[in-house]
């Protein structure tokens, strides 16, 4: 029951993703990012962490992609246009994903000592989650709102427009400096 | 509930208390640096909109500058604690020391370079300088951080706010270009570093670098360690610029600001090499000696003779400084006793020059960094003699010259891959630096030896950027001329950093040298 359910969800998974890369209009590649969250929150289930299942269906399905969608609508964005790739990319990179694909999967199937899990057998209780993640994690946890930050200066920065960043009165003087040198360089 | 029992459930209570303690005064001291680099950062952003516009670019620079000192002087209070803290996140030794003295230096440098280049550019302050302070807070913990999830967001945090500084100049397509190049390659490999992270845990259990050190020790090296270990250095390989995932390299160093390439190809380099230093040589990497011998001679190569065809001395800087990474690397497939101390001399002489040849770059560019070709150096040498001279020193110093400290750099890595018995990748490196030295030349030949075709403007140094130009000379001259001081220190600490596989003996037999 456990592998059935597993190989169902994984299956999902993956096909949402695969079909998030061929939609080509955005909505639809949204909604099978859902499916893909959702999935995923389905395998933590049965990992036994089912905080983490909860949290991902929360955040990641509910809120974020709400956000995702709220901005394509906004930005009403149509249909993506299908452009060539290069012939190079797809020569070496399809053979290449392949093989690290599959190199990937012969070692994890090689050394494969995983038993399928009971329920609550690994401690996934938000008890635990919350002592690594406020005791043994505490830094890494307060380091990310610096991160955090920096996003959030980043968006302002450069989504802001280029003619409200240039204030003349700001620059006026180096520029007649500028200006003028020029104009004595000329003279000389 | 008897008295008997409550008696009893008290010391156990007790020390549950003790094991939630908060962290000491001595753990804080650890991230000193960190602490102070936030604070300035976040004051910056606090008073941009309260200063009047005209003003902001002189008041926020000099807020920037005291706050790099402030870290910078604060490493001496968190030399004087070492030691892990924040259960084993960080960890304060002659190592890191020496990276966060590198790196708060380069945006000391990187600030006083900027200060009077972005009134000249007509780019906005306020989030710039902040940007500078909270990536160095990245770079400072990737220097100190033992532990593989720590290291991960310190990558971020150095990274996206390279990103983001990449865009600063606006009013420029390819400033855009540039940001969003580094930003979409980038995040890619970025992912691969993290796969790399869930890899090692599955293959040892744990993201601390000392547990995953002593479980690849004990229990063999499962076939994973292999996977995450590749998929590591695929990440952090594009940090540092090297090949084969140096493709964005001069894309993004050509729109980007001038002083924000000298600081992005040093610092993050620097604090990556370090990351890169810990995992390769502390946790012992399994496999490592031919990816990285492919890697090394692949870079120099592919980075110098990129070179010798650019007219825009930013792309030539550019690939200039996928062929140092080259260098750098050579000492990663050396004996770990002495690559470690090379590597970390060659970082800080890079960054001397690299900063300084940038300076130099960016104060000669002029409003919208206009000048920028080659042809546009020519004559230099008599209009301006003392600008031309200092970039002729650090061109001297990216060869590899005497009296530089691209000379000792250079030096020390060779000798460090001779000693190892890496007599093929040795021989293509200084093959490599003499194909380098054409390049270089042509700059210097170009500045005393042509005549100018058109009207270049060539404003006088303004104080800051003279003092920065300055500074990055006297450094270069400093490691050129009495390298002992730096190189003693960086011997120290590599055995310090080095002193479990020292102890418990090489596990990679270096006399069954392949190359041999």
């Amino acid at each position: 029951m456990h592998l059935i359910l597993f190989l169902f969800f994984g299956g999902i998974c993956v096909a949402g993703a695969v079909n998030l890369l061929v939609q080509r209009h955005p909505i639809n590649s949204a909604l099978s990012l859902v499916v893909v969250m959702a999935s995923l929150a389905g395998e933590y289930l049965l990992l036994g962490a089912e905080f983490v299942a909860a949290i991902q269906v929360i955040v990641y399905a509910g809120a974020i992609m709400v956000l995702f969608i709220f901005t394509i609508m906004l930005l009403n964005a149509g249909e993506e246009v299908r452009s060539k790739g290069s012939r190079v990319a797809a020569m070496l990179g399809v053979p290449g994903v392949m093989i690290a694909g599959v190199l990937i999967a012969w070692i994890l199937l090689r050394h494969s000592n995983t038993a399928a899990v009971s329920m609550f057998a690994l401690p996934g209780d938000p008890r635990a989650i919350a002592r690594l993640l406020f005791r043994d994690f505490l830094l890494p946890f307060e380091v990310t709102s610096v991160l955090i930050l920096i996003a959030i200066m980043g968006a302002v920065v450069l989504a802001s427009k280029p003619e409200a960043v240039a204030r003349p009165s700001a620059a006026e003087p180096a520029q007649r400096e500028v200006r003028e040198l020029v104009a004595s360089g000329r003279e000389r | 509930m008897s008295w008997t029992t409550l008696a009893h459930a008290f010391p156990i209570l007790l020390a549950q208390a003790q094991i939630f303690a908060a962290p000491s005064g001595a753990e804080y001291m650890r991230i000193l640096p960190e602490l102070v680099l936030s604070v300035f950062g976040m004051i910056i952003m606090v008073v941009d909109p309260l200063l009047d516009e005209k003003r902001s670019h002189k008041s926020l620079g000099a807020i920037g500058i005291i706050g790099a000192l402030a870290a910078l002087a604060s490493t001496y209070w968190m030399a004087q604690n070492p030691g892990s803290a924040f259960w084993n996140m960080v960890r304060v030794d002659g190592f890191s020391i020496f990276f966060h003295v590198l790196v708060i230096a380069i945006a000391v440098v990187a600030i006083l370079s900027s200060y009077e280049y972005m009134a000249v550019q007509r780019i906005r302050a306020g989030e710039y300088y902040g940007l500078i302070l909270f990536g160095t807070v990245g770079m400072c913990l990737m220097s100190s951080a033992v532990e593989l999830v720590l290291i991960f967001i310190a990558l971020e945090i150095s990274s996206i706010s390279t990103y983001i500084l990449a865009g600063f100049r606006r009013r420029e397509a390819s400033s855009s270009e540039s940001s969003l190049k580094y930003f979409l390659l980038g995040s890619f490999a970025t992912a691969f570093f993290l796969y790399g992270v869930a890899m090692m845990f599955g293959a040892t259990g744990s993201t601390n670098i000392d547990a995953i050190s002593n479980a690849l020790r004990s229990g063999g090296t499962p076939a994973l360690a292999y996977v995450a270990m590749a998929l590591m250095f695929i990440g952090l390989g594009f940090k540092v610029a090297s090949a084969p995932f140096h493709i964005w390299t001069p894309d993004v160093y050509e729109g980007a600001p001038a002083p924000i390439v000298g600081l992005m190809s040093t610092g993050p380099k620097a604090a990556a090499f370090a990351v890169l230093l810990r995992v390769m040589f502390e946790i012992n990497a399994p496999g490592r000696f031919w990816v990285i011998w492919v890697s090394a001679a692949l870079s120099m190569t592919l980075g110098n003779v990129g070179a010798l065809v650019q007219d825009n001395i930013k792309r030539l800087l550019a690939y200039s400084s996928i062929a140092h990474a080259g260098y750098v690397l050579v000492a990663f497939a050396a004996q770990p006793e002495l690559g470690t101390s090379a590597v970390m001399f060659y970082t800080a002489a890079y960054a001397a020059m690299n900063v300084g040849a940038f300076a130099v770059v960016s104060h000669f560019a002029n409003a919208g960094e206009k000048y920028l070709t080659l042809e546009d150096y020519a004559g230099l040498g008599r209009r301006s003699p003392m600008l031309a001279a200092t970039l002729t020193f650090f061109l001297m110093s990216l060869i590899g010259i005497p009296i530089t400290g691209g000379f000792f750099g250079k030096f020390y890595i060779f000798s460090a891959a001779l000693k190892s018995n890496l007599i093929g990748l040795t021989v293509i490196g200084l093959v490599n630096s003499a194909v380098g030295a054409y390049y270089y030349l042509r700059v210097i030949v170009s500045m005393y030896m042509s005549e100018p075709r058109r009207e270049v403007p060539v404003m006088p140094t303004p104080p800051a950027m003279g003092f920065a130009i300055g500074l990055c000379a006297l450094a270069t001259l400093y490691l050129g001329v009495l390298p002992g001081r730096v190189l003693d220190y960086a011997t120290q600490s590599a055995s310090q950093l080095l002193h479990g596989i020292t102890v418990s003996g090489s596990l990679i037999n270096y006399s069954n040298n392949p190359e041999r």
